[in-house]
């Protein structure tokens, strides 16, 4: 389903991805882990080029969306992704919020749209919030919506750039569980995260990063239990 | 009551507000002046727009036209473009002093406004942006809808200000000979030998125009702020 060959990003002299070779599959919960400064949240956002490539090439459904003729935006429409900030839209109800873009772009009428963000907000939890305004809400409540938001353009694949990471501890909780069922339905994800309980449980594959390279991968046992590699055995040693 | 109409002040005030009906020549002159103030204003939000989407372009030589426009007006007293453009730009054209007028302080204007919507802009979390593209949306679709409805909070109080200081720069019309308030009060006192009855009138008028609209905009800017909060 995601194909990234020799992929590379610098940021002028800053070599951040040193030439990843990956494939994910149709259903798969990769669980992308490493320290910070590793490339894990740029490798993300490569794979729906909000940062683009300085060389190599990523395939959509052997589609090369690496190619300069490709129309990006469509490709973006497949792929949902949820920021570490939520960075939902200040201006307009959560309503609004899901349904803008499905309406902008002629996905659906307006009220087929609103309709499906209304189930959408009742799945995450949040069925009484529609009107209200980002601002009203906490930080968890938030980023459910920013979840929401991205299903609402039916997405293939949903990416996750450290969800939780903005949130008070207490409200980590309600974004994992909404995420852990949304792997459950068989959605094909991609996490950066530093949420090891989650890999752990929900990780169909482990990849850890490091200096721009994944340096190991494998199930979640193999990676949180029997770690080959000297630096993940050191990393992990750290944060467990 | 009878002796202060034989008071100094009182004899002042007679010859520069109601002798030879003085007060309408301050009135038409306040009418050009807000006529100028108005259409420069719009003038210079229009340029302002396009100079500021200029210089936010990825396109290199606009971002270079724009840079160049911005720096030459602002770097330049606004009584000398105004001379500029009437004793150069339009000389051998039979044309409305106002307009002139017009269109010099609207090309004036015009550099603050797009500094100022260009600041705008850019105070926007380059988040909003992200999610928007993230969704599928086009760079354009993402401007209209998500980064300029949040901009225009940001743009506003100082948009206001610039309002405001146009109105007080117009009083240099009178370089050009225009008719403006101020040249108005400057005919007065000419005439009347009365010096600080019509330039204190005049300077009142003025506070009396930038306090109301500094008082509307203090109430967009308020009920903005509420709709934040919400």
């Amino acid at each position: 389903m995601i194909t990234v060959e020799n992929l590379h990003k610098r940021f002028g002299n800053n070599h951040v991805l040193r030439g990843i070779n990956e494939t994910i599959k149709q259903g798969e919960k990769v669980v992308v882990i490493g320290p910070s400064g590793s490339g894990k949240s740029t490798f993300l956002r490569c794979l729906n080029l909000l940062e683009t490539p300085s060389e190599g090439k990523i395939y959509i459904d052997g589609e090369c969306i690496t190619d300069r003729k490709i129309n990006i935006n469509h490709v973006r429409q497949k792929m949902g992704m949820v920021f570490q900030h939520f960075n939902l839209f200040p201006h307009l109800t959560v309503l609004r919020n899901l349904t803008l873009a499905p309406t902008k772009l002629k996905l659906l009428p307006k009220a087929e749209a609103e309709q499906k963000a209304i189930q959408l907000l009742q799945r995450v939890g949040l069925g009484d919030k529609i009107h209200a305004y980002p601002k009203q809400l906490s930080g968890g409540q938030q980023q459910r919506v920013g979840i929401a938001r991205a299903l609402a353009m039916n997405p293939e694949i949903m990416l996750f750039d450290e969800p939780t990471s903005a949130l008070d501890p207490e409200m980590v909780g309600e974004v994992l569980s909404v995420m852990k069922q949304l792997a459950a339905e068989g959605m094909t994800m991609v996490v950066v995260t530093h949420e090891m309980g989650f890999a752990r449980e929900v990780a169909s594959r482990v990849l850890f990063m490091d200096e721009g390279n994944i340096v190991e991968q494998g199930s979640p046992d193999d990676i949180f239990t029997h770690p080959q590699n000297e630096r993940t055995k050191s990393f992990l040693s750290k944060i467990l | 009551m009878e002796w202060f109409l034989n008071t100094d002040l009182w004899k002042a005030i007679y010859s520069s507000l109601i002798e030879g009906a003085r007060w309408k020549s301050l009135m038409s002159g306040l009418g050009t002046t807000l006529t100028i103030t108005l259409g420069a204003m719009l003038l210079g939000t229009v340029l302002g727009i396009l100079f500021a989407l200029m210089k936010i372009s990825k396109l290199k030589p606009l971002n270079w036209i724009s840079s160049l426009y911005i720096d030459v007006i602002r770097g330049t007293p606004v009584v000398v473009q105004l001379l500029i453009m009437y004793f150069v730009v339009f000389a051998s054209v039979n044309i409305n002093k106002t307009l002139i007028a017009i269109i010099a302080f609207g090309m004036n204007s015009g550099a603050y406004v797009a500094e100022i919507i260009r600041a705008g802009i850019l105070g926007v979390d380059k988040g909003q942006m992200e999610s928007g593209r993230s969704l599928g949306l086009t760079h354009s679709q993402t401007m209209v809808h998500i980064i300029m409805p949040q901009a225009i909070k940001n743009i506003l109080p100082t948009y206001a200000n610039e309002f405001i200081v146009l109105v007080k720069e117009t009083a240099v019309a009178g370089y050009i000979a225009i008719e403006d308030l101020t040249k108005m009060g400057d005919i007065i006192r000419s005439k009347t030998y009365e010096a600080l009855i019509p330039l204190l009138i005049v300077a009142l008028i003025y506070l009396f125009i930038t306090s109301i609209l500094s008082r509307i905009f203090r109430r967009l800017e308020r009920r903005m702020r509420a709709s934040d909060n919400r």
